[in-house]
């Protein structure tokens, strides 16, 4: 088994098992934060945010999605350094535009910024709602943090927030693009015939993920000029 | 097509001396080249000059000339064999380039693949992958044996499109990652879809796939660089089947 993890193809496997798990975790991330268009009050998503908070199911998956994500992270950087070494000395001219694509070669770069907002994000939310102090409303008779509060003052008060959540939505796109196929492609589902139909879900996906993602800063912004 | 004379073009040619020595970039010019004449051809040229100056030869990889035998390995201005797909260099021909141009040739870069000289690599490394386990270990008898096996003719198809690798190691030089994976997945699915090759087909991926790590390949990015510069076009669904392959017998193991 140690075999397996450290040769290239089980490090690889490890990225896409890792790939599908937060592939699937965007969906029920998107779900809930589409309730945040709902209605004005918050109420839905509040219940929900709620739901997500104290579900005991939930709890067992979160330290899993946070596995997840580190597996998903630390291989990329170790499987990046292992295939910047097999080339110590870079081609004088190189011209890869005309064989591959910009995304499927600087996935490593495009991981980083979503990182980087990644970071960004779990301060802006996850923390807060963890750690911090939060403002509590009562729905439907139940005291319970304002969650709505939190995401709407943040998207309402602050426009640049909105731009960079927008930003990270489509640097998240342009991973998927290339990572929905290629999770496939590095588990062996894939073959001459399946290859144009996975990489068009992945583009279905794709535009779902990043339009869904940016729709709701889109609206508080519209909604604080209004 | 016509011909046509390029009346001048510019070589910027990595000079190597050996395996141990520091390269560096050298320019030539050469004058009155056909566009007709292939890319090897307008090199012997170059080299026939060199000799009556007195200059040592550009040394570089060619044998059959004919896009089959995968000896000729350049990395011709910014691509593996040159600027066009699924070809070898000896198929690539001057008609590609323009009057006056300079085109850069380097030896393809990889750290398996150390510089012998000049544009030389050594690609015994592919020998070795393929001694690890790219082959049938049982007697697989005549010709009139083996047609006594009847494979299906979707498999045939398989395996011979995969088997068509030639191992110049132009999906390394063209991969990011200098990877092995498309040379390897060749080898694997050319054996794993034939009844003679089954058999063994786990034990060969792992072995194969252990041997590429060994050798200081990178890994897979799915990029597809691999099949553009293959002059075999070998798909990377080949990839697909080696990691199926290789997941599959490590379950097993």
């Amino acid at each position: 088994m140690s075999g397996f993890l450290s040769s290239a193809i089980g490090k690889k496997f490890l990225m896409s098992i890792s790939g599908f798990f937060l592939m699937l975790f965007l969906i029920v991330h998107l779900i809930i934060n589409l309730l945040l268009l709902a209605d004005t009050t918050g109420a839905t998503f509040n219940i929900a945010a709620h739901f997500m908070r104290t579900n005991p199911l939930v709890k067992i998956i979160e330290p899993l999605l946070a596995i997840g994500f580190l597996v998903h992270i630390c291989y990329s950087f170790i499987i990046s350094i292992t295939n910047w070494r097999a080339r110590p000395i870079k081609y004088e001219v190189n011209n890869p535009r005309e064989n591959s694509t910009w995304i499927s070669r600087n996935m490593i770069y495009l991981g980083i910024l979503i990182l980087l907002f990644l970071i960004m994000h779990v301060i802006n939310f996850f923390w807060k709602l963890r750690f911090g102090e939060i403002p509590e409303i009562m729905v439907n008779g139940e005291l319970m943090e304002n969650t709505y509060s939190l995401v709407s003052g943040l998207f309402i008060n602050y426009w640049w927030y909105d731009v960079l959540y927008i930003l990270g939505a489509i640097f998240l796109g342009l991973h998927l693009t290339h990572g929905f196929w290629s999770a496939f492609q590095t588990i062996g589902l894939d073959n001459t015939r399946w290859k144009p139909r996975l990489k068009g879900i992945g583009i279905v996906y794709t535009i779902i993920i990043t339009g869904g993602f940016s729709i709701i800063p889109i609206y508080f912004l519209i909604k604080s000029y209004l | 097509m016509a011909e046509k004379i390029l009346r001048k073009i510019k070589l910027k040619i990595w000079r190597q001396e050996n395996a141990q020595s520091k390269g560096y970039f050298d320019t030539y010019e050469l004058e009155n080249i056909s566009t007709d004449a292939s890319f090897l051809e307008m090199m012997d040229l170059l080299n026939e000059h060199l000799i009556m100056e007195g200059i040592d030869p550009v040394a570089f990889d060619h044998d059959c000339r004919e896009g089959i035998c995968g000896s000729c390995g350049l990395f011709i201005n910014g691509r593996a064999h040159g600027p066009d797909n699924d070809i070898t260099t000896c198929q690539l021909h001057m008609r590609k380039f323009r009057e006056g141009a300079t085109i850069v040739i380097e030896p393809w870069r990889a750290k398996s693949f150390p510089v012998i000289k000049d544009l030389m690599v050594d690609r015994s490394a592919f020998d070795i992958i393929q001694q690890a386990g790219g082959f049938i270990t049982i007697n697989t008898g005549s010709a009139v044996v083996a047609n006594t096996i009847l494979i299906d003719p979707k498999s045939a198809e398989t395996a011979m499109d995969a088997a068509s690798c030639i191992g110049c190691g132009a999906c390394v030089a063209a991969c990011k990652n200098s990877s092995a994976m498309l040379f390897v997945a060749a080898k694997v699915t050319h054996l794993a879809n034939l009844p003679q090759g089954k058999p063994e087909a786990k034990k060969r991926a792992i072995q194969m796939a252990k041997k590429m790590d060994e050798l200081g390949f990178g890994g897979c990015s799915n990029t597809g660089a691999c099949e553009v510069e293959c002059p075999k076009n070998i798909s990377i669904s080949t990839i697909a089947t080696l990691n199926r392959e290789y997941l599959s017998a490590n379950v097993d193991q």
